[in-house]
């Protein structure tokens, strides 16, 4: 593996090829905020909390540092006046679906984004899909998955699989930066125990 | 559906998984809707997670997971049928269907959908019924149209 040699911050970092800008600044000891970055899973790009701005040949741009592959020569701002205030709309546009998460309100104080700007549409779910791909990717289960797209899109257990795989894993629980996933599976539970029969309803004409 | 039919569609597709949405575009058209014991045994047969067909069956719109009947009724609202009277249309049928948007009747003859525009503007107010084009319509043309079907 070549080395890659970037500035972050103006800090001069060595980073291997084929790695993502946020990466390469946490090895570097550069913190840049992330909700649907995890280390075991591959780089997704869902929250965009991580954009900083990366400069090349004189020229500066926003990227997602979480799917960003490092380049030799970048020179990366990691906080800035911009970035701050692109942050903050992040923050204040995931607010309106998840208002009381711990983790969001912790970033909101730290770049001063008003959690009440937008009308609330509580939906607790940001798609970071930590989950999906967390059961996808790791566990090989596929239990939980996204259903619809756009605004309605969210997060599904599938009840049968959910019956037999979730109790004993629910790995993907502390995953979660709100509280959709937990919801999600005890609403799935809920129906499941109570009406075993309600999916399978849907396909008696067959 | 016949479970048999099902598996010779698959067949016919080699078992890939690269095929799941011709597999599930072929199983709608036929069937009108996916049930989800069809979902299972596609699931099964391509070995492809039954989340990622939820996922794909709910993204598009082509695919439904709720029975539709027999004939889907589509009517343009649009802003060129909607000033030629697409809304009287749509009173129309749904009197006659006894249904509305996005419902399908009881013994499964029709579905009704209102969409946005049918790309042939000139001929509003437009119905569309399984894929034949109903133009130039008034509410009575609509009854006589629709009587047709079975």
């Amino acid at each position: 593996m070549s080395k890659i040699l970037l500035k972050i911050d103006g800090k001069e970092i060595e980073a291997e090829e084929g790695m993502t800008l946020l990466e390469a600044a946490r090895d570097g000891g550069i913190e840049i905020p992330a909700l649907c970055h995890h280390e075991k899973l591959e780089p997704y790009g869902a929250c965009r909390i991580c954009t900083v701005e990366a400069e090349k040949n004189g020229r500066s741009k926003l990227v997602v540092s979480c799917v960003y592959p490092v380049e030799k020569g970048l020179n990366v701002t990691t906080r800035s006046e911009k970035i701050d205030r692109v942050r903050k709309t992040i923050l204040e546009l995931l607010l309106s679906h998840a208002p009381d998460s711990e983790k969001l309100l912790e970033l909101a104080a730290e770049y001063g984004a008003n959690k009440d700007r937008f009308e609330k549409e509580p939906s607790f779910c940001i798609h970071c899909g930590l989950c999906v791909r967390y059961c996808a990717e790791i566990k090989g289960k596929f239990a939980v998955g996204f259903i619809n797209r756009g605004s309605r899109r969210e997060i599904n257990f599938i009840p049968e699989l959910a019956a037999t795989e979730c109790w004993n894993c629910k790995e993907c629980f502390p995953l979660c930066p709100t509280s959709a996933l937990q919801a999600a599976y005890v609403f799935t539970e809920a129906q499941f125990s109570e009406n075993p029969a309600f999916e399978a309803n849907s396909g008696k004409k067959n | 559906m016949d479970i048999n039919r099902i598996d010779q569609i698959i067949d016919r597709h080699n078992c890939e998984a690269s095929s799941l949405i011709q597999v599930l575009l072929e199983i709608q058209s036929e069937n009108h809707w996916l049930p989800k014991q069809v979902l299972e045994r596609i699931s099964e047969r391509l070995e492809v997670p039954l989340s990622r067909i939820q996922h794909i069956a709910t993204f598009y719109k082509a695919f439904s997971l709720v029975p539709k009947g027999r004939n889907e009724i589509h009517i343009c609202m649009g802003t060129a049928c909607h000033v030629r009277g697409a809304q009287n249309i749509l009173s129309a049928v749904e009197d006659l269907t006894g249904i509305k948007p996005g419902e399908t009747d009881l013994d499964l003859k029709f579905s009704l959908e209102t969409v946005n525009c049918l790309g042939c503007c000139a001929l509003g107010p437009v119905m569309d019924v399984n894929g034949q084009i109903h133009g130039n319509l008034s509410p009575a043309d609509t009854e006589e149209a629709i009587k047709k079907y079975e």
